[in-house]
């Protein structure tokens, strides 16, 4: 790079963002890894080693974080993976409604969480709520969506994927229109049905779209937290508790050390899930 | 003949299905906002006997002395200051992150790119917030939400550079164009279509967002949209009438948005997702 580019592309053009960037997220995530290692109340701190780690992965009503955000993240991660490949196959044929389907599906995206949650707690009453009227009606006996600790957790899950599964169903629909038709033409003349087409051309080659509804989904299922706390704040008992709404709980009970220890806990579960996963993904990608 | 029956049938099944799981929700949440509080408290999906439409929404608006107002000014403030410091720094960042490949750029670049899967550590940032005297003010929470999207508005714009040819830089060195004269008049002009897709998806995540006001702006004065239905929810727990009317204004802004730009916001979101 010559001089003169090196004026034109300054790098002082950089430095409002990353005085912004750094300031507010790198910092805290440098600081972070100290503070997790204290027992801390903002103006002093003491340093006490592994024990907020410790405390985290032997307190039953910490340690259930782990598995419960595990449970949330792929479950809401194959979801959406799933019902939004359907849907996008689904909404890329030639129908006279499909605007208005697409935008259907897609519309809850843009509603808040508070609203969406606060809205599903209420049909999902146990007594007077929608869903278990509805099954009444039909001879069914309904279930306490979320008062029950077993299935609570999918409960709110189910939610996550109503109000996320537009997100999916647009990211594949761009990956289909992007197939030549050409290759679908061709495989018609050779007398392949509706199946054939979405097994051989369809599946295989909306691949990069899946990958990143799957790299997506389950970054953003590691870190939910707005639809937990909206609808069960992690009730009952500990049973819908994920690591975000430990955190925050922590927080609240004035445990800043525990709560950053659950933070760096948060920050390398999704390192370490989300790196491997890219690069596995993006070597399927180079097989095709 | 027969196929246009069958995908017809298909069709309207698709329509009635979609219309159970996504409409009944809003039409359950915008009907019982009309219902008095007792016939509320049923959470059933009947039409209201008597509409109560003026009075519940107007005690939504007037309880606790304005709250609500206060709230919509607060996160619309946020919202709309938020978006043009992003659109400032962001698109500054991806157009030197673009054109100049060399090891800061890369190093910076990483960095950003951490942005987009690591969690924020909050206390910390509660703490940095408290020495800069920025806790619990709109400044603070302006910032942070500049710095938690930075690193996704910075994608788009740095994506988009690379469907400006360098001919036009060239041209415009020839001109002796200096480094800020360069960006503001000549790039910046035509990166306005990620401006815009910028400025949409950005204004409606800011302004739906829940987590990081609930950490980083508690206490009344404050309070954004978000947080004063969620309050809600536990002060007026026998008035449903009452929360349903918050939620369903609250989800107006957003509404007007999405009819207006329902397009750019797709096509922002796939662009970010397939390059990321």
């Amino acid at each position: 790079m010559n001089s003169i580019y090196k004026k034109v592309y300054s790098y002082f053009l950089l430095i409002p963002g990353m005085l912004i960037y750094f300031t507010l997220f790198l910092l805290p995530t440098l600081a972070a890894f100290f503070f997790s290692f204290t027992w801390w109340t903002f103006t002093e701190w003491k340093f006490v080693g592994f024990d907020n780690y410790i405390t985290f992965l032997t307190e039953p009503s910490l340690n259930i974080g782990f598995r419960n955000t595990l449970v949330y993240a792929v479950t809401a991660c194959s979801l959406k993976v799933i019902l939004g490949f359907l849907l996008g196959v689904f909404l890329s044929l030639e129908l006279r409604t499909r605007n208005f389907l697409r935008s259907m599906i897609f519309f809850p995206y843009i509603l808040s969480t508070v609203a969406v949650g606060i809205t599903f707690t209420s049909l999902m009453h146990p007594t007077q709520g929608l869903i278990n009227k509805f099954f009444n009606v039909i001879g069914l006996k309904g279930l306490d969506w979320l008062g029950n600790p077993k299935i609570a957790l999918f409960s709110v899950i189910l939610v996550d994927v109503w109000k996320g599964v537009g997100v999916a169903t647009v990211i594949y629909i761009a990956g289909i229109m992007a197939i030549p038709r050409e290759y679908y033409e061709a495989l018609m003349i050779d007398g392949g049905n509706l199946w054939a087409q979405i097994r051989y051309l369809t599946l295989p080659l909306s691949r990069p779209a899946m990958n990143s509804v799957i790299i997506l989904s389950f970054i953003d299922g590691l870190r939910r937290f707005d639809f937990i706390w909206t609808m069960t704040q992690g009730g009952p008992g500990f049973s819908t508790d994920v690591i975000a709404s430990i955190i925050y709980k922590q927080y609240e009970a004035g445990f800043y050390g525990l709560s950053t220890a659950g933070n760096v806990i948060l920050f390398l579960i999704v390192a370490i899930l989300s790196f491997p996963l890219y690069r596995f993904l993006g070597r399927k990608e180079g097989e095709l | 003949m027969g196929k246009g029956i069958k995908k017809f049938v298909i069709e309207l099944f698709a329509i009635v299905v979609c219309l159970v799981i996504y409409g009944i929700p809003f039409f359950f949440a915008i009907i019982n906002s009309l219902k008095s509080r007792t016939e509320a408290a049923e959470l059933s999906i009947s039409l209201p006997k008597k509409l109560h439409f003026l009075q519940n929404y107007k005690e939504v608006l007037t309880t606790e002395n304005y709250i609500v107002l206060r709230a919509f000014l607060n996160s619309s403030i946020i919202t709309v200051v938020s978006v043009l410091i992003l659109i400032f720094v962001a698109s500054m960042t991806g157009y030197i992150l673009q054109r100049r490949k060399e090891e800061i750029s890369s190093i910076v670049n990483s960095l950003i790119l951490m942005g987009l899967m690591i969690p924020p550590s909050v206390v910390p940032t509660i703490w940095i917030l408290k020495t800069l005297g920025l806790y619990k003010t709109l400044t603070g929470m302006i910032l942070i939400e500049v710095a938690l999207s930075y690193p996704f508005s910075t994608l788009l714009y740095t994506n988009f550079m690379n469907t400006i040819p360098r001919e036009i830089d060239e041209s415009a060195i020839i001109d002796g164009c200096g480094a800020i004269q360069m960006f503001w008049k000549i790039i910046f002009p035509l990166l306005k279509p990620v401006t815009v897709t910028v400025t949409i998806l950005n204004a409606v995540h800011i302004f739906n967002d829940f987590v990081n006001p609930l950490y980083f702006l508690p206490g009344a004065r404050n309070a954004t949209v978000q947080l004063t239905l969620y309050n809600f929810v536990s002060r007026y727990s026998t008035s449903w009438n009452l929360v349903f009317a918050d939620a369903v204004l609250i989800s107006i802004p957003p509404l007007i948005f999405f009819i207006f730009f329902n397009k750019k916001i797709v096509a922002g979101m796939t662009a970010g997702a397939i390059k990321a």
